[in-house]
């Protein structure tokens, strides 16, 4: 018996199954002293399901691989410690639901990189002095701390429920364009690809995204606000609209 | 014979963190058509997890500093039995790298003169880590990776490749089969660039992702690549040790660069004991003096106070930890303790938020409050292919290499924040190396089929058999094998026995059988890895075990001292015929200007490189 067993044992219900269907196997695993899900799914291969499917790489919270909805949650797998579940009572694992299954707990998330190659990359402004402050920064650095669990696109209603990925980004990747439209010196335009492209008029704020995010991003209030409200100004505000007409500015300013 | 998609690029880059974001990107630019193909998804690779930060010489914080001063750090901190042209290229052109960097649009810590922050790190003079907070590989992979998106490369995600094609010598392709699927791929090209990282997953206790298997060093090995180095494995001093499900997770050594002290059970501070004497000068001599220097580090202004102890390189550290808790010193889970507690709150959040929230989350310690509890965790592969300094050519035609999977830039053991450096200094040259290559090339040389049916049949045997093991016992036996007799201390009795065992493995991992489908079947993954992590566990353990000294990362408690004649050579490891064949060759001789800077800070402030001075071996060209 090694050092953290506790002599406690859970059941967790993992969906086994693919494009064709499939349903929720039940596993017993003895519980170690911190196991994460991420744990016990591994106890599983190692021990009952060696071609239990599942994504996983740094199992620190920094990569995220091991993206699940864990009792219905999105999680990360590499996060949700067993102790925090009620005692006695089944875990379930499933897949993200806004994705396409490959297998078991993995799935189809291309659709995001095809997302992430519109969007106009980093483009520094013509003769831009590369000196900022760091006050300058700390609000596009929480930005950039996204490592793309894909959770708030699970989470998100528009593309969950509404199913609506032809038409809108997602939450992702409205926090990725913050990242670069807020960047000091960047200079590229991105308002009209948010109005038409990405699709920011489809977000009503709920912020169930900022909910989920494993890194505390608060995607809506900082990201997704502050854009929508470049589009209004650009499209939606009158005497921006003549001031424009008359100076030729872009956002008005 | 099954159908095969195929794909012919001019050069396919293997691996997709820093160095293999950065080489694709160069060889693309350079005109050529590249593929990128990687295990997992992109933008997951390890360079995701490097916290501290990259070392180059911007000295916007320390303005003594300078190349020359990065140079004798990285060759001193490697026990000088780095390449020294690495090294000083190395060093010469990090800090345009880091500024490419934010020129891609990458967004570092600032000084209060609004330029690239800079913070101190073990065996460092000056301090000299670029950063983001502690998430300094995430910004550096995520910028990297959409520069490389709007550049234009193909990308084969979740993609792993079994084997490489020669065609007369020169490399010709390689054979890949995608995890989703289990389909086979065919990649027809001129030139491979391997930076598929290190080998952690060979030892239990390692900061290291299931990606990490040797897979780039077993690749080139099979078809004739040397390795060198290869019993320099790095074990980092701070990975946590509780609870189990996160033992050998990193703890960042920027933590000490932003002041946590090392303590045993007594509450000592116990670095001061482990400091090596030619080196002691360079570390504060007392607790008041590394206060000073702690407090000039916060005030962010210049002080003559020499850096703490805890700051010594990452070996000696984590045999100083080792050595506490083997000889009862150790805390309740059996490491030290590592405290930033006595730091203002606000400050170890804004400074190291991530290890912040892994400890609160992971192990229900407040760092704030309380101190951490950390132990030597397998880190770093120092060894690797090896390869041409300026071209990152290795020893097979078409074959290039960089970043952990090659070898050369840090020696007996690798600096913190070296490795960051290392990814997009020698990941720019060996895709340039490899565009070269491949532009001078008419044709691309031919796979022949019976090498491509082979190898499918070879990779799908585990499916055939109706009686035999699953991978993951052998795998586990492999981990308890390499953490008992190839860990941190060696002896010669323990690599003997341990070549026993991995014999026998290397048999039970061919006898492996593998239950389901061919779709993404982890098992089945595993089974193939297997091999090449079995492949580089024999590469250092006959390393190990053939270098009879202390050396760097490499300690042998049966000889315990330098061998001045050891340090004139690199082990190379090559295969022969089917057995694996290890011979010391000459390292290749630092030129009389380099030596100088050597001599010139001899005098008292440098240890000089006695080791380093042959002076009859013939220099070996490396490559």
């Amino acid at each position: 018996m090694n050092a953290g067993a506790t002599g406690r044992e859970v059941v967790l219900r993992v969906y086994r199954g693919d494009a064709n269907g499939g349903e929720e196997v039940a596993y017993t695993v003895p519980v170690e002293t911190g196991m994460v899900v991420l744990d016990a799914i591994h106890w599983i291969q190692a021990h009952r399901a060696p071609d239990l499917a599942v994504r996983w790489n740094c199992k620190a919270a920094k990569c995220g691989s091991c993206s699940a909805e864990v009792n219905g949650k999105p999680a990360l797998m590499c996060k949700s410690r067993l102790d925090h579940f009620p005692e006695g009572q089944p875990i379930t694992v499933r897949p993200m639901k806004t994705f396409p299954i490959v297998r078991d707990l993995v799935t189809d998330v291309k659709w995001n990189y095809e997302i992430n190659k519109r969007i106009a990359p980093f483009q520094p402004r013509a003769n831009a002095e590369w000196r900022w402050q760091q006050s300058d920064i700390d609000r596009v650095q929480e930005f950039r701390k996204c490592i793309e669990c894909f959770l708030c696109q699970d989470v998100c209603h528009v593309l969950r429920s509404h199913e609506l990925k032809h038409q809108f980004a997602g939450p992702r990747f409205l926090v990725r364009i913050a990242g670069l439209e807020m960047h000091p010196i960047d200079g590229a335009d991105r308002v009209p690809f948010l109005k038409d492209t990405a699709g920011i008029g489809l977000c009503n704020i709920t912020k169930c995204c900022t909910e989920v995010c494993p890194e505390g991003i608060t995607i809506t209030d900082n990201a997704i606000i502050p854009l929508k409200e470049r589009v209004v100004d650009r499209y939606y505000d009158p005497v921006q609209r003549v001031w424009r007409a008359i100076t030729g500015a872009k956002d008005g300013t | 014979m099954e159908k095969f998609e195929a794909h012919e690029h001019d050069v396919i880059v293997i691996g997709a963190g820093g160095a293999g974001l950065r080489a694709a990107i160069e060889a693309s630019a350079m005109g050529c058509s590249v593929g990128l193909v990687c295990k997992s998804l992109l933008g997951k690779a390890h360079t995701v997890m490097a916290e501290g930060g990259i070392a180059a010489a911007l000295a916007h914080v320390d303005p003594q500093d300078g190349w020359q001063t990065h140079f004798q750090d990285t060759m001193k901190g490697g026990s000088f039995l780095n390449h020294w042209r690495m090294a000083q290229i190395h060093a010469q052109e990090a800090p345009d790298r880091v500024r490419e960097l934010e020129q891609c649009g990458a967004l570092f810590d600032r000084t209060p003169d609004g330029r690239i922050l800079q913070r101190a790190f073990g065996g460092h003079t000056w301090k000299r880590l670029a950063h983001v907070g502690d998430r300094t590989g995430l910004e550096m992979i995520r910028t990297l990776q959409d520069r490389g998106v709007h550049q234009g490369l193909d990308v084969y995600m979740e993609c792993t490749i079994t084997r490489l094609f020669t065609d007369g010598g020169r490399i010709a392709g390689a054979l890949a089969y995608w995890r989703e699927t289990g389909r086979f791929v065919v990649f027809r090209c001129k030139a491979v660039v391997i930076v598929t990282g290190g080998v952690g997953k060979a030892y239990r206790v390692t900061s290291n992702s299931w990606e990490y298997t040797g897979d780039g060093q077993a690749l080139a090995y099979d078809v004739g690549a040397e390795l060198i180095d290869m019993e320099f494995l790095q074990f980092h001093p701070t990975g946590m040790v509780w609870p189990p499900g996160v033992m050998g997770l990193l703890v960042t050594e920027g933590v000490r660069g932003e002041g946590g002290i090392l303590r045993n059970a007594q509450g000592e501070r116990f670095m001061w004991k482990y400091l090596p004497e030619a080196r002691r000068h360079e570390y504060a001599a007392d607790e008041a003096e590394a206060r000073r220097w702690l407090d000039a580090v916060v005030e962010g202004r210049q002080t003559d106070a020499r850096r703490p102890p805890e700051l010594s390189t990452r070996d000696n550290v984590a045999r100083a930890i080792y050595t506490e808790v083997k000889e009862g010193r150790g805390t309740p889970h059996g490491g030290a303790s590592l405290d930033i507690s006595y730091m203002p709150a606000e400050r170890v959040k804004k400074k190291l938020p991530s290890m912040y929230h892994q400890f609160m989350e992971l192990a229900d310690v407040d760092i704030t409050q309380t101190p951490m509890e950390v132990g030597p965790t397998t880190h770093y592969m120092m060894g690797g292919i090896r390869v041409d300094p300026d071209t990152g050519a290795a020893t097979v035609p078409g074959l290039f290499a960089a970043g952990e999977a090659s070898a050369g830039l840090h020696g007996a053991n690798r600096l913190g924040g070296n490795s960051l450096s290392d990814l997009v200094v020698f990941g720019r040259r060996a895709g340039a190396g490899a565009a070269s290559y491949a532009r001078a090339l008419a044709a691309t040389p031919h796979i022949a089929d019976d090498a491509i049916e082979a190898e499918t049949r070879d990779v799908l045997a585990p499916f055939e058999r109706t009686s035999g093991e699953s991978p993951y016992g052998v795998h586990q036996a492999l981990q308890e094998c390499m953490d008992t007799f190839v860990g941190i201390f060696r002896v010669a009795g323990d690599l003997e026995r341990a070549l026993g065992t991995l014999e026998t493995l290397k048999q039970r991992a061919r006898d492996v059988r593998i239950e389901g489908s061919r779709m993404y079947n982890p098992g089945w993954h595993l089974a193939r890895d297997l091999r090449n992590m079995l492949t580089v566990s024999e590469a250092i353990t006959r390393a190990a075990l053939l270098r009879t000294e202390s050396r760097g990362a490499h300690s042998r408690l049966d000889h315990p001292g330098l061998d001045p004649a050891l340090g004139r050579v690199n082990m190379c490891v090559t295969k022969d015929g089917e057995a694996m064949k290890v011979a010391p060759t000459p390292l290749p001789e630092m030129p009389a200007e380099l030596k100088a800077l050597f001599d010139a800070g001899a005098a008292g402030t440098a240890a000089a490189p006695a080791a380093a001075a042959p002076a009859t071996a013939a220099a070996g060209k490396a490559s």
